[in-house]
């Protein structure tokens, strides 16, 4: 990754190539009544709850993380105050994709 | 300094849109974000291209922020709100550029872009056209800014918060989990350092907690020693621009410095000490 990106999000949410093979990628994509969600964002908690990064969704209503190994739960927050959560288990050179319906 | 001089909410945001003394500013960790939609009159300052410099790491001089903002129609005089995404990271990070040059009156939009979308109010594409002005800076304030051997200096005398997230701080990952990880530096964190992640100063919205709830977060549960000077750090300065914007401009402590270096710089650094694992 370039120092520049820094602390910054991929634009649009899943947009980003995942290319490294390393990577315990978590992605997946949100939907309303059958249509991709592109308004809301995508947060990812730890096991002890606690917030570790958080992405606009992308025009696809996807998203994506580049997590480590363990636990983690995907909250999808959505206008309205909708949000849902969905617990997944990650592993280094995995990808673990979810389907979000909210 | 109060509350309401830093922060305005959204309702304040749309009654004061065409207010000519009142420049709206995005700026977002997605650059593009604000070419899909912004509010009604914001301008856009594209954090890489705008507001680093091309060439070494470091960011706009004085007068490099002078033309931008000459270029983007602001004065001297204009209240500027900045707003973005990501929960203000990006807006905090500017807004702490703004104060380095001296402008006077500035504002964060409280929830940023995320509680104005999730709000489902007005988005629009139209970029306004603004005329040039002839923005004057200050030098940059010193005050405002660490550098890294100032940090070291500041291991175990001075409050050092490490504001990136738990998993970051005891070296399990080396960037924010929406990132890819592959990088050359060192995990961990600064010596002395608690961990005190910028989320926990904000509600799931991306508002900022009530100043007692701040006060307790880090004064009670961190356990920080409001009397001592404080450097705030976390990656490359975004997330602790957001944490400076709440112990500097929110809870008014007079000496807290921003270190933009961050971890980028500190993990490169040959010989400086580094803790892994839990604070100590």
């Amino acid at each position: 990754m370039s120092e520049a990106q820094g602390c910054g999000a991929p634009a649009g949410g899943a947009a980003l190539p995942a290319t490294a093979s390393g990577e315990a990628v978590i992605e997946g994509h949100v939907r309303r009544a059958g249509a991709a969600l592109s308004v809301g964002y995508a947060r990812l908690l730890n096991d002890g709850g606690e917030f570790v990064a958080e992405v606009p969704l992308g025009q696809d209503g996807g998203f994506r993380f580049f997590a480590a190994p363990g636990t983690w739960t995907v909250r999808v927050l959505a206008p309205g105050g909708v949000s849902a959560d969905q617990t997944v288990t990650a592993g280094y050179g995995r990808r673990t994709a979810l389907e979000v319906s909210v | 300094m109060s509350r309401s001089d830093v922060l305005v909410d959204a309702d304040w945001v749309e009654a004061h849109l065409d207010d000519p003394g009142v420049v709206l500013v995005e700026v977002d960790e997605d650059t593009t974000a604000y070419d899909k939609g912004h509010i009604r009159n914001a301008v856009k300052l594209d954090w890489k291209k705008d507001l680093q410099d091309p060439v070494r790491r470091d960011f706009v001089d004085r007068r490099g922020f002078e033309q931008l903002l000459s270029e983007r129609g602001i004065s001297n005089d204009d209240t500027v709100v900045l707003y973005g995404g990501n929960n203000n990271w990006f807006a905090a990070y500017a807004y702490w550029y703004f104060r380095l040059y001296g402008h006077q009156g500035v504002k964060l939009l409280d929830g940023g872009r995320k509680k104005w979308e999730l709000e489902s109010r007005e988005m629009v594409t139209a970029v306004p056209e603004r005329a040039r002005t002839s923005y004057q800076a200050t030098v940059q304030d010193s005050s405002l800014r660490a550098m890294r051997d100032e940090v070291v200096a500041a291991i175990g005398k001075q409050n050092l918060v490490d504001v990136r997230s738990p998993d970051e701080f005891t070296g399990k990952l080396l960037a924010p989990a929406h990132l890819p990880q592959e990088q050359a530096q060192r995990a961990g964190h600064i010596p002395t350092a608690k961990n005190v992640p910028w989320s926990k100063a904000a509600n799931d919205d991306g508002t900022f907690k009530t100043d007692d709830e701040l006060r307790a977060l880090y004064q009670g549960e961190a356990g920080l020693d409001f009397s001592k000077d404080t450097i705030a750090y976390c990656r490359i300065g975004e997330r602790s621009a957001h944490t400076w914007f709440v112990l500097h401009e929110l809870l008014g402590l007079p000496r807290v410095k921003n270190y933009d270096g961050s971890w980028t710089e500190y993990g490169s650094l040959v010989g400086v000490p580094i803790e892994l694992g839990e604070a100590r």
